[in-house]
């Protein structure tokens, strides 16, 4: 029977029973890998619920450094009867079963073309601990330590990360080395050498971290200067609130006093946690919200107010598989048109699209400066497999000389100056007026902010000429933003090609290792990141400049593909759509494939002009 | 249409208040409401009740929601910054305002449609979160802006102006804050100024949500007679728990009064709420005691007006998130960003 064999180049997933203490231990099983020196890509699968139901966990475990989901499965360590024959199904051939083996299965329970190892897990648990709790747990620390002996994982590196994992909690530290020890050696004296998969030290994490978007852009928040986060819990943006608390505990209090520089509201819905952004950024303290498509949903009546009052307002949208409901635990770039053209009427929102938690820490802090300085929303369109995964990631860097960008905001001292305050006064171009905070100057700067139509000066006028006027100002403001935000990323083959593909936010590492792919398979293609809307020049060009694009996204309707065509006026034809949208996210192998079998098409029948492809 | 200023020629015989304002700095624009309209004696109050707290205008913020009510903040103090939101989430905005410079003075002014209807729930949390903030609900029982439907707030068995019963039961506003927290309850009559005044100052000097009902009678659209939001019937049935005078705590409390029980109510800043009572039993610092009168008053077709709840010892939503006393939106890089150092560390620990 075929057996597979790898060093650091292997995709191992577990099937767990949500809430029984195995999201620790395998995150401990992931993290050994990095203190080797190995990169790995974990992904959480988990249900809506807290307790009782399947969850995975599937690592990637890749020196090569491809933090994508790779697809496929060399070894399931299946702890959930629930799944076994689903679980036991997705391994590829000569791949490996672990299982629990305390209880007999008979024979059809397995599969002829995988290796199957067993150990009593619950046995050697049970001989050693009495406690119900104690069992389960120790249980998931055991299987870690089996793990260990049969990948050629270093104990020590367990044991280290144990150890600060426990540091100062004696009590807890020692038990879970022991049962680390217990599984590792058990595995290492009875399961020699049964399976083809090793891990072996290498050098290529080098200095970067491992967080999940959601925290990173709670931090980012932290050091962008939002004072207040106003949120209402949903999946799978609730943790970024939760680590803007959590990081505003530690680096936001004032020492002398003990108070906050920072105020978090959990609302009582979505209508009102934007409603609270808007009041904060009007009265010009920096403030953002988190949420998912139901909670934009909700909150669009007041992102048009705050487009069209004017209003700072910084959106992190972690998107989730919808419409409705939806898949509230999966993955998709689903919310970019409903982001894109929030609210009624005649609207656009500057969008930013993080690809990693690096930028998601960025793109947070960005966004508060573009908010500012735009008197915009600005959404952060980030999503599940970004924010609710630990990913390898560069660094955060800041830089001390760095200032906030609180816009054009007239101060007293200018106001008493004489200087000419209209709110809605076009005064150098670029579209973008000055506003006063309230109370400012007792006599000067003062006005009226609503959401009906208004002449520079704020005041009320449904005057079409003084609407109109208005209303092309901030399409003026727009196209001033294109400048501002963060550009597109190209990456030139080297070579002539008539083939470009765009592509933003989670596909990113899913691409990298594509693209390398379709390299070695003699298919040439240029590709441009797209990190924001307005979309600048630098993408109208790449599209210009090839004959064909591909638009990989990971939603069903081509979002991103209706906002070129629509914001660019590019040709249809010229923009294939390469979507992804089952939940999970996009991975290598499809895009190569999907790509690579469009392009054989175009190639024997060359594209004429004008037409269709 | 666009608004003409009011000119503001300064007479020299006006009287100035304390800080030097005369009462026509705490004007606004003109009013575009209906002649009568309650809504325009509430904002006149409202400039007076300013006027005499010797409030410098700028240091107020008002905002409001949606409907003929929730125009009004245009008409008063016109140098103040003003913000006219969405239709009933005035509370939501007032809360992050608040939160972002904690050193001015919050006034909302919503209708009942605003704040019954499409944003009870707002209302109900705005409450609860203890905003500090003065909540002017100006109360009419229909909508005006959208001529005259129904509101939330109309009496069961009262009848629209074409002689439509409304069959569905009334939400108590005031019954409401006072259940979610409100720490300061009371309600007036637009037609009754010399209540409505102190009302209105000692709500705005309240540290905390303070919230004032005022039965607003709509001219155009409930007015008749089958309303009981009129002028006629409000009149005929108000009666009144207590007559109120504030100090502000500069005040000597040297005012004579007019015989009948008086208590003093020492609020958390210094300054004093006096009640003369015009009902011998009525304490307004007991609760359960206001909720039961509402209750009572209601079922004999009254409407209470006066000072209904306070309680002296009411705190804030700042209190209680703990945040620091410098107005956030004062605050720079060096009070808000951590720095890279600090960020290199953040890192060493992610590794
Ligand atoms: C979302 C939304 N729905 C409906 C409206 C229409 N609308 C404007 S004002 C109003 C009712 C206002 O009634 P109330 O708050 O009692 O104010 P009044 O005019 O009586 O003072 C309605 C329904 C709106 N502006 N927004
Ligand atoms: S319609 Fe009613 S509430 Fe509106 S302005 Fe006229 S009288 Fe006032
Ligand atoms: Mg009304």
């Amino acid at each position: 029977m075929k057996r597979i064999e790898a060093v650091n180049d292997f995709v191992v997933k577990f099937a767990n029973v949500n809430g029984s203490g195995s999201a620790s231990a395998n995150e401990l099983f992931a993290k050994s890998f990095l203190r080797m020196g190995i990169p790995v890509s974990p992904r959480n699968i988990f249900p809506s619920n807290i307790q009782g139901l399947p969850t995975w966990y599937e690592v990637r475990v890749t020196e090569a450094g491809w933090l994508g989901r790779r697809g496929g499965v060399d070894l399931m360590v299946a702890m959930n009867p629930q799944t076994w024959d689903k679980d036991v199904r997705e391994i590829d051939p000569g791949g490996y079963l672990f299982y629990d083996n305390t209880k007999p299965l008979p024979q059809s329970k397995f599969r002829e073309d995988i290796h199957v190892v067993g150990m009593p897990l619950t046995e050697i648990s049970n001989a050693t601990y009495t406690d119900a709790r104690e069992r389960q747990l120790f249980k998931n620390i055991i299987y870690v330590g089996a793990l260990a002996a049969l990948l050629g994982i270093e104990p020590g590196v367990i044991a280290e990360l144990i150890g600060e994992q426990y540091k100062g909690k004696e009590k807890l530290l020692k038990p879970n080395l022991n049962a680390f020890q217990m599984g590792y050696h058990y595995a290492e004296e009875t399961l020699k050498d049964a399976i083809g998969l090793k891990a072996q030290r290498a050098y290529e994490v080098g200095d970067r971290i491992f967080i999940d978007g959601n925290a990173a852009a709670g931090l980012g928040m932290v050091y962008g200067g939002a004072t207040v986060c106003a949120w209402y819990p949903i999946t799978p943006s609730s943790s970024v609130a939760e680590a803007f608390q959590r990081y505003c505990a530690r680096l936001r209090v004032d020492k002398e006093s003990g108070q906050n520089r920072f105020a978090i509201v959990q609302a009582e819905d979505e209508l009102a946690s934007i409603g609270m952004v808007v009041g904060a950024g009007w009265n010009g303290a920096r403030a953002f919200t988190a949420t998912s498509g139901p909670g934009v949903s909700l909150m669009t009546e007041f992102i048009g107010l705050a487009y069209f009052a004017e209003i700072p307002v910084t959106i992190i949208d972690v998107q989730r598989g919808g419409p409705s409901t939806g898949m509230p635990t999966r993955t998709q770039q689903s919310d970019v048109i409903a982001c894109a053209y929030a609210s009624h009427g005649d609207t656009k929102h500057v969008l930013l699209f993080p690809e990693d938690p690096r930028e998601c820490f960025e793109h947070a802090a960005a966004a508060l400066d573009l908010a500012d300085r735009l008197q915009t929303p600005v959404f952060v369109m980030t999503d599940l497999d970004i924010g609710m995964n630990q990913r390898l990631a560069r660094p955060f860097t800041w830089d001390d000389a760095r200032r906030y960008d609180r816009g054009k905001v007239m101060t007293e001292a200018e106001l008493e100056a004489g200087k000419e305050f209209g709110r809605y006064l076009d005064v150098d171009g670029d579209g973008i007026p000055f506003r006063t905070y309230p109370g400012t100057h007792p006599t000067k700067g003062g006005f009226f902010t609503r959401g009906t139509t208004k002449d520079r000066y704020a005041r009320y006028s449904e005057e079409g000429p003084v609407y109109v006027d208005n209303v092309q100002r901030l399409l003026r403001k727009f196209e001033t933003a294109k400048s501002l935000v963060p550009q597109p990323v190209l990456r030139a083959c080297g070579r002539k090609t008539r083939f470009g593909v765009i592509y933003y936010g989670s596909t990113s590492p899913a691409m990298d290792e594509a693209y390398g792919a379709l390299e070695a398979a003699g298919i040439a293609v240029d590709t441009l990141r797209i990190c924001a809307f307005p979309f600048n020049d630098a993408v109208s060009d790449f599209i210009a400049e090839h004959e064909q694009v591909f638009v990989v996204e990971q939603n069903r309707d081509a979002q991103l593909r209706t906002l070129l065509m629509n914001e660019l006026n590019v040709d249809p034809a010229k923009l294939m759509p390469v979507l992804h949208y089952d939940g999970t996210p996009i991975t290598a192998r499809f895009i190569t494939a999907e790509i690579s079998e469009r392009v054989r098409v175009l190639n024997v029948e060359p594209l004429k002009k004008g037409k269709a492809a | 249409m666009t608004f003409i200023a009011k000119p503001r020629l300064h007479h020299p015989t006006l009287k100035q208040n304390r800080i030097g304002y005369t009462r026509r700095d705490y004007e606004g624009k003109v009013s575009t409401l209906c002649a009568g309209c309650g809504h325009d004696s509430i904002s006149a109050a409202l400039i007076q009740a300013f006027w005499e707290l010797d409030i410098e205008p700028h240091k107020v913020a008002k905002l409001s929601g949606i409907g003929c009510s929730s125009k009004t903040p245009d008409y008063f103090l016109g140098n103040s910054h003003g913000f006219n939101t969405v239709h009933g989430r005035m509370p939501s905005v007032l809360t992050g305002a608040n939160l972002a410079n904690r050193d001015l003075i919050y006034i909302g002014v919503s209708g009942d449609g605003d704040s019954a209807s499409i944003g009870l729930g707002q209302f109900a949390h705005v409450m609860r979160r203890g905003v500090d903030m003065a909540y002017i609900l100006e109360n009419n029982g229909v909508y005006g802006l959208t001529k005259g439907q129904f509101s939330a707030t109309a009496d069961a068995g009262s009848r629209s102006k074409r002689g439509v019963e409304n069959t569905d039961s009334a939400v108590d506003t005031v019954g409401l804050a006072l259940l979610m927290g409100a720490s300061y309850v009371a309600r007036g009559f637009s037609g009754d100024k010399e209540q409505l005044v102190p009302l209105l100052k000692a709500a705005i000097a309240h540290p905390g949500a303070a919230f004032v009902d005022v039965i607003s009678p709509c001219v155009a659209f409930n007015n008749h007679s089958g309303s009981t939001k009129s002028y006629d019937y409000v009149r005929e049935h108000n009666e009144a728990v207590s007559r109120l005078d504030f100090w502000p705590s500069r005040d000597a409390i040297t005012v004579s009064y007019e015989e009948g029980a008086v208590i003093e109510v020492p609020q958390h800043d210094g300054s004093i709420l006096k009640l003369r009572k015009l009902d011998g039993a009525y304490d307004p610092t007991d609760k359960i005691a206001a909720l039961n009168a509402i209750a009572r008053a209601a079922a004999d077709g009254e409407v209470l007006t006066g000072l209904l709840y306070v309680d002296p010892s009411a705190d804030d939503l700042h209190a209680h998130l703990s945040t620091v006393k410098v107005p956030f939106n004062r605050l720079g890089e060096q009070e808000l960003c951590p720095g890279s150092a600090m960020l290199d560390r953040i890192n060493a620990s992610l590794r």
